[in-house]
């Protein structure tokens, strides 16, 4: 079968032959490509990057994305989740918005703390 | 000559996005007073509704968030205190005949007046709209770029869509696609009118592929309908000429039609400037270190060309913010040879540049027939080097050498009488 290599922009396009650990990987311009194949045949996984509602009016939503990737499968449950968060505290980049999302972590990936100078 | 305006810098910045926020950064370190002009409320350019992730491989051989990839170059910026304007629009911005540029901003607080040796575009790109694009029917609401889409969603938290058609696979129509998905929209497909997708392979296979949304390649949106609020689109097959393929038209009901069909360098201060722009990048010309063909006229990141990763952009602002601190330097670093023209048809060279001590010869004619006349070349008030002349006629080309240190004020050509 054939899969499309999602770590970087590459995009390798992957031959895959056999199943379960074993298998074969051809294509792949990386080691990180095979590994790829690998879990993606028996626990595809993804990001999620999102937004999360704020209680700021200068900034409404905070952006956010899983501290690791989460089962792809809880995509869609994971964002029913997500807005039931409001966040409600001038957080910065890497701060927790939730410490426990689909076993991993729901980290803020912008700073609301800044003031710009308008002259 | 020494009452330097508070507001004259070596640089000014047009754009605070990873270009600009590069080119500020590069120029600040190496000496330069910087300021740097963003138009909207916030700095970080088109990466503050980038929330997605694939940024800073080539450069932190990390997966970043656009957002997260602009946080590493906004803590650097803030960090060097870089003066800054946001919310600022430049309402002009002239050549001035001494070299520089005197900018006149809109602001907040009214109009500010600024000076700078050397201006570095920074400006972005903006996107190919759906005028741009050959489709029969009205305009209604409901027809935006993905760029205005992704503004709206990640930024406002506003769905524009409940059942929306993409036309054209450019990443950003890919990226949104799954980005409404996720919200909860239906995204019914994405047209493309080409044979191949625009976007990165990865792109269609994380952003359509895992949310089950298919690529029609070969195809394009032919009408719209609605009259105030978009109602639904026709989309076709089309022909190896782009020509319609008849009787393959079908009707798609949908409340938004979305547009990602690519992305033009924004150059609307450098024509202004009269900067000459290449046809085929749509940007300025440029020399090796991103100086346009005005000098002292810089161009960097997606207003120079088109860009697929961020990584580049923010390469190439840090080449023209060094390149225009060094100009910049340099250009302070020039004194002009002064003489009165009422003596003299001309001198050359017209500029000294300290940075290069030692010999200076000056060639220079006179205005008008003299007699017994003595020439001299002062520095800093005192003669270096004179010179008594029988006759002086302006057909008759003369020359004066002298050695000047670097840290000299002034060099003045002199006609005395003898
Ligand atoms: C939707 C989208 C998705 C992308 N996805 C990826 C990706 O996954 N990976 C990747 O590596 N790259 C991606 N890119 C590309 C990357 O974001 C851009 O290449 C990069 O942001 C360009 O930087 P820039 O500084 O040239 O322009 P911009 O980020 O557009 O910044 C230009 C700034 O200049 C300001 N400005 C313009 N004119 C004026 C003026 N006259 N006065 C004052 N200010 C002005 C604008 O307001 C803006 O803030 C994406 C781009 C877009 C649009
Ligand atoms: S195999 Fe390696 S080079 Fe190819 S897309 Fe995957 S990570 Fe990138």
């Amino acid at each position: 079968m054939e899969m499309v290599c999602i770590v970087c922009p590459n995009g390798c396009l992957l031959d895959i032959e056999g199943s379960g650990d074993d298998i074969k990987v051809k294509g792949a311009l990386c080691p990180k490509g095979i590994e790829f194949a690998k879990t993606e045949l028996q626990d595809p996984r993804r990001a999620l990057t999102t937004t999360v509602a704020t209680v700021f009016g200068d900034m409404p939503r905070l952006p956010v994305r899983t501290a690791d990737e989460i089962p792809k499968a809880d995509l869609l449950d994971a964002m029913k989740k997500i807005k039931t968060l409001t966040v409600k505290e001038r957080l910065h980049e890497g701060d927790s918005v939730c410490e426990d999302f689909f076993g991993t972590r729901l980290i803020a990936t912008a700073d609301m703390t800044r003031q710009n100078i308008n002259l | 000559m020494d009452n330097k305006l508070i507001n004259e810098y070596d640089l000014v910045v047009l754009g605070g996005g990873p270009a600009g926020l590069a080119a500020a950064v590069a120029a600040k370190e190496n000496g330069a007073r910087v300021m740097l002009i963003e138009r909207e409320e916030n700095l970080g350019g088109i990466l503050k509704q980038c929330i997605h992730d694939g940024f800073g491989l080539v450069l932190f051989k990390e997966r970043l968030t656009g957002t997260q990839y602009a946080e590493r170059f906004l803590k650097k910026f803030y960090d060097l205190g870089i003066e800054h304007m946001t919310n600022a629009f430049l309402n002009s911005v002239q050549r001035l005949p001494e070299g520089g540029f005197e900018f006149v901003i809109q602001s907040a607080k009214g109009m500010v007046g600024l000076k700078s040796k050397t201006l570095v575009l920074a400006c972005g790109c903006r996107e190919r709209s759906a005028r741009q694009v050959f489709i029969h029917g009205e305009r209604p609401a409901g027809v935006f770029t993905a760029g205005t889409a992704q503004y709206l969603v990640n930024i406002m938290g506003q769905m524009p869509t409940k059942k929306c058609v993409i036309l054209g696979s450019g990443d950003i129509g890919l990226i949104m696609a799954r980005r409404l998905s996720l919200e909860g929209a239906q995204v019914e497909g994405v047209y493309e009118i080409q044979k191949s997708p625009a976007g990165l392979a990865r792109n269609v296979s994380q952003c359509l592929d895992d949310f089950d949304i298919p690529l029609h390649l070969n195809s394009t949106v032919s009408k719209v309908f609605g009259q105030k609020r978009l109602e639904g689109v026709e989309v076709c097959k089309v022909d190896e000429n782009y020509k319609p393929i008849k009787g393959s038209e079908r009707f798609i009901e949908c409340d938004a039609l979305i547009v990602s069909v690519g992305l033009l360098p924004e150059n609307e201060v450098a024509q202004s400037l009269g900067v000459e722009i290449d046809p085929a990048t749509k940007g300025p010309y440029v020399d090796q270190e991103l100086m346009t063909d005005i000098p002292g006229v810089f161009a960097c990141g997606n207003a120079l060309h088109v860009n697929d990763l961020v990584d580049y952009v923010s390469q190439s602002g840090h080449l023209a913010g060094q390149a225009a601190a060094r100009y910049a330097s340099g250009d302070e670093n020039r004194i002009k040879v002064e003489y009165n023209s009422e003596d003299f048809l001309y001198v050359v060279p017209q500029y000294f540049d300290k940075n290069k001590e030692g010999e200076i010869t000056l060639y220079w004619r006179s205005k008008a027939d003299h007699r017994g006349k003595k020439v001299a070349i002062e520095v800093d008030g005192r003669a270096e080097k004179s010179k008594k002349y029988m006759r002086l006629l302006p057909s008759e080309m003369q020359s004066l050498t002298c050695t000047v240190k670097a840290d000299v004020g002034q060099i003045s050509l002199k006609m005395l009488d003898g």
